[in-house]
């Protein structure tokens, strides 16, 4: 057993500073302090001064600048992000245990289980250092986690980045996969999808996603407040470093140009044993009911987890700040404040505690240090060796920081961009239309840079860890089982489409929700919450701040028809290379509920002679397309969005699932029909004999449309023989469009669509699976 | 209908064969260390075998009437300085070293950084070292028994081929070639990977035993092909239960 220091000594070398105290700051009013380094505007340091009543002290200083910067404060997207929780209807509301606000929503289950998830966003650190940016964007999302008392479960990645043939973008691609799979699987948690996309504007700010998903029962929910006067305050975990000060100011709200400094210091060391460690010690502090409120340390470290703590509570605590365990003991009052040393976590815990608590630490060889206490002063004071360094009311710091309403209007170029329509463009010359054309053009897009297979990078995580994984790539979502005895468990898939979005915000952010939303029912889990992780440019452009202002409003609007509440997510802004914005990418996540996993269907055909039914119409729409996209072409409108038939597809997709009729279910979306044909042939090996022409007589298209347009609200099934009727019945009376297809073929190794020259399987896998380690190795 | 195997209705051949009492009081260890990832797991391929998991810590000083041990798999001390190198001094794993070497030869089983823990304890000869690619790989992994005389390996046919998963950094295994030349000619060589090597194993060695047949080690994971619908997509799923099934005969065996 590893011997632990249960208080640290008092550190010698903290008389070397020059502390300002309270005193101090009230007796030198004029002392210049670096407000503008720290990333404050001057309004904003005028404004804390008011809020003070004197000027603040360096730690104060820290304290406020992370606390309001963009990434802590959603200073910008705060008023917009109120639709979330307004566009809410009772109904919506009646399995929400915890709503927006806390460290993560969480959902009620059912047999007294509860599930929390959350996606957040690690970008600017995963372009600075991809394998730590991209490794403790896992580590914060998984304590996020822990935090509302759950134990993790699964972990999800979207992954943007730049071109996939610019010389930098393997750098990113290699450090991040590797850094998700190397912290990520070091903590025993399946990875169970994600997203991969390569397009240029994300060159020089890639978008690093996570998604963690935790299970517990319903008395377990934790929540972050510090209450009950006299109750101590615990600091637990790693030692708190000097890594990643400042990175929640500085990074996450500046962007990225040439004429600036490195900023690799302000990026977090992430070490996984550490974190491992952490939930296991963390959930039997959770068993035996030992702290009263918990919260993990992310962004703004201390400064966050006792402010926030302080003011759900009671609003009062007291911390002795030479407490703090350091891994170097030359850090300023300040940066202890602000460093974002991970895996770390801190919590109250009542005095009849103390022992039990100490001695689940010292089972685990967990270090731990004990601060101060909760208060009933309404004041967050923090000493230096006794004397006051810190003396703030902690909701000015937590919670009422500044509020933007940012001046936002439709682009000048949108309208134009919206008349750009892919049909008849330049790039739509020679659109093919011969038998062999077709089929080159359907190898050419599987083997494309969005479309092709991604084990290149999912063979990197580990699936199996935990034995609950019913699914996961590269079916349509991850399915993890909750209750063993039951079957009881949950579906999650991501989504998000820039290309769309920056077509049309609104539409653009609907059509992610409205694919997700696709993708579970698609699994056969009924939708039950969404998740989302706005990424977009500086909100200081009125042209994005437009894009957002749009895109929430949609995304809001759209979670009230399809009846599914947002729990929680993040925003995350300034995501551009110099002046350039990202296309505006807001990546939503839902999550679905199985009574049982046993029921989840597959997207690949299995069995010989089975029906394929294509469900839902299509329209001519390309704009915005894969297609489209490998052609060099973005402009026109979305397609478009049909929540109602969104939902209606969804009841048909689970109810077939719980009802055993169908075997394999693929949803349409980017690549279109084509692109999901060849996934559902490849799956298992197993080919089809496919004819359209029912489906070009009713919509009206020709065979290359059919194909390649991305119509929504369809979705490919194969239905065994034996449940045809029944099938097509349910379709009928539901009133939804659907024609079968053609079946399932076992002994061909073929896919034979009428009218485009017959595709050996081989050659297509070959050819859906090359590209990725032609680029990466 | 098709006749697709349903997820969760893996029916434990052992616990409802005759016997099965016997085989439920059979106690099997896990072993816990700081870092362990699938105990969990290999608990549950314990019970679904028929047998009794037994949650071992790391940090204990007894075995207690264990029959014997599985070293699951996991990142043991975050794999810092070597895999296995800091987990193999545990109070525990001493006791474990003196009862595999005992007269009574406790059967135990190293799974993925157990193999390597075991091999750090100089239980089983060799060591791991990276993956000739560098890279984390998770794979359904094809393995042919080589042996089926160990304690571990009894249930299966000699020569037979199984799907389990595979997952790690470290599972190249090395020896030199006196050692590789030693463990083919006494039969040691108890797994051998099939159609593909997935990480530069000498001789395609996915795992080996001592020479007394009681310590087995491997890289890939049993413990996750033993439920169908959450384990390989490949054959039926369930081709590691045979792992345990068989320690359970070989313990209900010995004590006839």
């Amino acid at each position: 057993m590893t011997e632990t220091p249960a208080v640290a000594a008092p550190a010698e070398t903290a008389r070397k500073f020059n502390i300002d105290t309270v005193e101090n700051a009230a007796k030198t009013p004029d002392t210049e302090l670096p407000w503008a380094e720290l990333g404050l505007k001057q309004n904003e340091f005028d404004e804390v001064v008011k809020v003070l009543g004197r000027r603040p002290t360096g730690a104060e200083l820290a304290m406020y600048s992370v606390m309001w910067s963009e990434h802590c404060s959603y200073k910008s997207s705060k008023n917009h992000l109120r639709q979330f929780g307004d566009k809410v209807t009772e109904e919506m509301k009646k399995d929400m245990l915890v709503g927006i606000g806390e460290n993560a929503g969480v959902t009620n289950l059912g047999d007294g289980w509860a599930v929390t998830f959350k996606i957040e966003s690690h970008n600017s650190p995963s372009f600075v250092e991809p394998y730590q940016g991209a490794a403790t964007g896992i580590g914060g999302i998984v304590r996020d986690i822990i935090s509302m008392g759950a134990r993790p479960v699964a972990v999800m990645d979207p992954l943007r980045f730049g071109a996939i043939d610019h010389p930098d973008t393997a750098r990113v691609m290699h450090g991040a996969v590797a850094g998700i799979g190397g912290y990520g699987n070091s903590l025993g948690l399946p990875n169970i999808g994600g997203e991969m996309v390569f397009d240029s504007v994300y060159q020089g700010n890639p978008l690093v996603n996570a998604l963690a998903v935790g299970v517990m029962r319903h008395e377990d929910i934790r929540l972050a407040n510090a209450s009950g006067k006299g109750n101590k305050v615990v600091l637990f975990g790693a030692r708190t470093g000097g890594d990643g000060i400042g990175g929640a100011s500085v990074l996450a709200s500046e962007s990225f140009d040439d004429t600036k400094p490195s900023k690799r210091p302000a990026v977090q060391v992430g070490d996984p044993f550490a974190e491992k460690v952490l939930i296991e010690c963390c959930l039997e502090l959770f068993k035996g009911s030992l702290v009263e409120g918990i919260q993990d340390l992310g962004a703004a470290g201390i400064s966050c987890a006792t402010s926030e703590l302080a003011s759900n509570g009671d609003g009062g605590m007291e911390v002795e700040l030479t407490s703090v365990l350091l891994r170097d003991p030359t850090l300023t009052p300040g940066e202890i404040l602000m460093s974002e040393s991970q895996e770390r976590m801190m919590a109250v815990v009542t005095p009849e505690n103390i022992a039990a608590f100490e001695a689940v630490m010292d089972k685990w060889a967990v270090e731990y240090s004990w601060l101060g206490e909760v208060t009933d002063t309404g004041r967050l004071i923090i000493t230096w060796e006794g004397e006051v360094i810190v003396d703030v009311d902690p909701r000015t710091v937590a919670h009422d920081g500044p509020v933007y309403d940012r001046p936002y209007a439709r682009p000048e170029w949108q309208d134009a961009v919206q008349a750009d329509s892919f049909t008849g463009s330049v790039q739509d010359a020679g659109r093919p239309s011969a038998p062999a054309e077709l089929a080159a053009a359907i190898t050419e897009l599987v083997a494309s840079p969005n479309m092709c297979d991604k084990s290149w990078i999912t063979k990197q995580y580990d699936r199996y860890v935990g034995g609950n994984t019913a699914m996961a790539f590269p079916d349509d979502a991850g399915v993890v089982r909750v209750d063993e005895e039951t079957g009881l468990g949950v579906a999650l898939a991501t989504d998000a489409n820039g290309r769309y979005t920056y077509l049309d915000p609104y539409h653009g952010a609907q059509l992610a929700l409205a694919e997700a939303y696709r993708n579970v029912a698609t699994s056969g889990a009924v939708p039950m919450a969404v998740s989302d992780c706005l990424n977009f440019g500086s909100p200081e452009d009125s042209d994005v701040m437009w894009q957002l202002a749009e895109a929430i409003r949609g995304l809001s609007d759209a979670c009230m028809v399809l009846g599914i509440p947002v729990t929680g997510g993040n925003v995350s802004l300034y995501n551009q290379t110099g002046t350039t914005p990202i296309h505006p990418s807001p990546v939503v996540a839902v999550l679905g509920k199985f009574d049982d996993v046993a029921r989840r269907t597959p997207s690949g055909w299995k069995e010989d002679g089975q029906a394929i039914y294509l469900l839902g119409t299509t329209a001519a729409e390309l704009d915005g397309s894969e297609w489209s996209n490998m052609r060099g072409h973005l402009g026109g409108l979305p397609p478009k969005v049909d929540l109602d038939a969104e939902r209606e597809l969804g009841q048909i997709l689970i109810n077939a699932s719980r009802d055993g009729m169908v075997d394999s279910a693929h949803d349409l979306s980017e690549g279109g029909l084509a692109a999901a044909l060849v996934e559902s042939s490849l799956r298992y090996g197993v080919g089809a004999r496919i004819a359209l022409q029912d489906v070009l007589d009713r919509d009206g298209v020709d065979l290359f449309t059919a194909l390649f347009s991305e119509t929504q609200g369809r979705a490919v099934v194969a239905v065994p023989r034996s449940e045809e009727i029944r099938f097509t019945d349910m379709c009928t009376a539901r009133g939804f469009e659907h024609v079968r297809i053609g079946v399932v073929d076992a002994e061909g190794g073929t896919l034979e669509i009428n009218g485009v020259e017959t595709m050996n399987l081989d050659a297509l896998r070959e050819a859906h699976e090359a590209t990725l380690p032609k680029y990466f190795g | 209908m098709t006749e697709l195997p349903l997820i969760g209705e893996a029916v434990a051949v052992a616990a409802n064969a005759p016997g099965a009492r016997k085989l439920a009081g059979a106690k099997i260890g896990v072993v816990t260390f700081p870092g362990t990832l699938d105990d969990r797991d290999a608990a549950r391929a314990v019970r679904l075998a028929g047998a009794t998991p037994v949650e071992l810590w790391h940090a204990g000083t007894t075995l207690g009437d264990v029959d014997a041990v599985v070293i699951p798999g996991g990142f043991s001390y975050g794999d810092y300085l070597r895999a296995g190198a800091i987990a193999r001094f545990a109070p525990l794993m001493s006791k474990i070293i003196d009862a595999a070497n005992s007269e009574a030869k406790l059967p135990v089983l190293g799974i993925c950084n157990g193999f390597q823990i075991l091999t750090e304890s100089h239980l089983l000869p060799g060591s791991m070292i990276k993956n000739d690619h560098l890279k984390f790989m998770c794979r359904d992994q094809v393995l042919r028994v080589e042996n089926n005389t160990t304690a571990w390996t009894g249930d299966y046919a000699a020569g037979q081929e199984i799907t389990v998963p595979l997952k790690n950094q470290d599972g190249q295994y090395i020896a030199d070639e006196k050692t590789l030349d030693a463990l083919e000619a006494e039969g040691r060589v108890v797994f051998r990977y099939v159609g593909f090597n997935p990480n530069g194993s000498r001789r395609d060695i996915a795992g080996i035993s001592n020479a007394a047949g009681n310590v087995v080690g491997l890289m890939p994971h049993p413990e996750h092909a033993v439920e169908a619908g959450f384990g390989p997509e490949l054959g039926s799923g369930t081709e590691g239960l045979g792992f345990f099934t068989s320690v359970l005969n070989k313990i209900v065996g010995d004590n006839k």
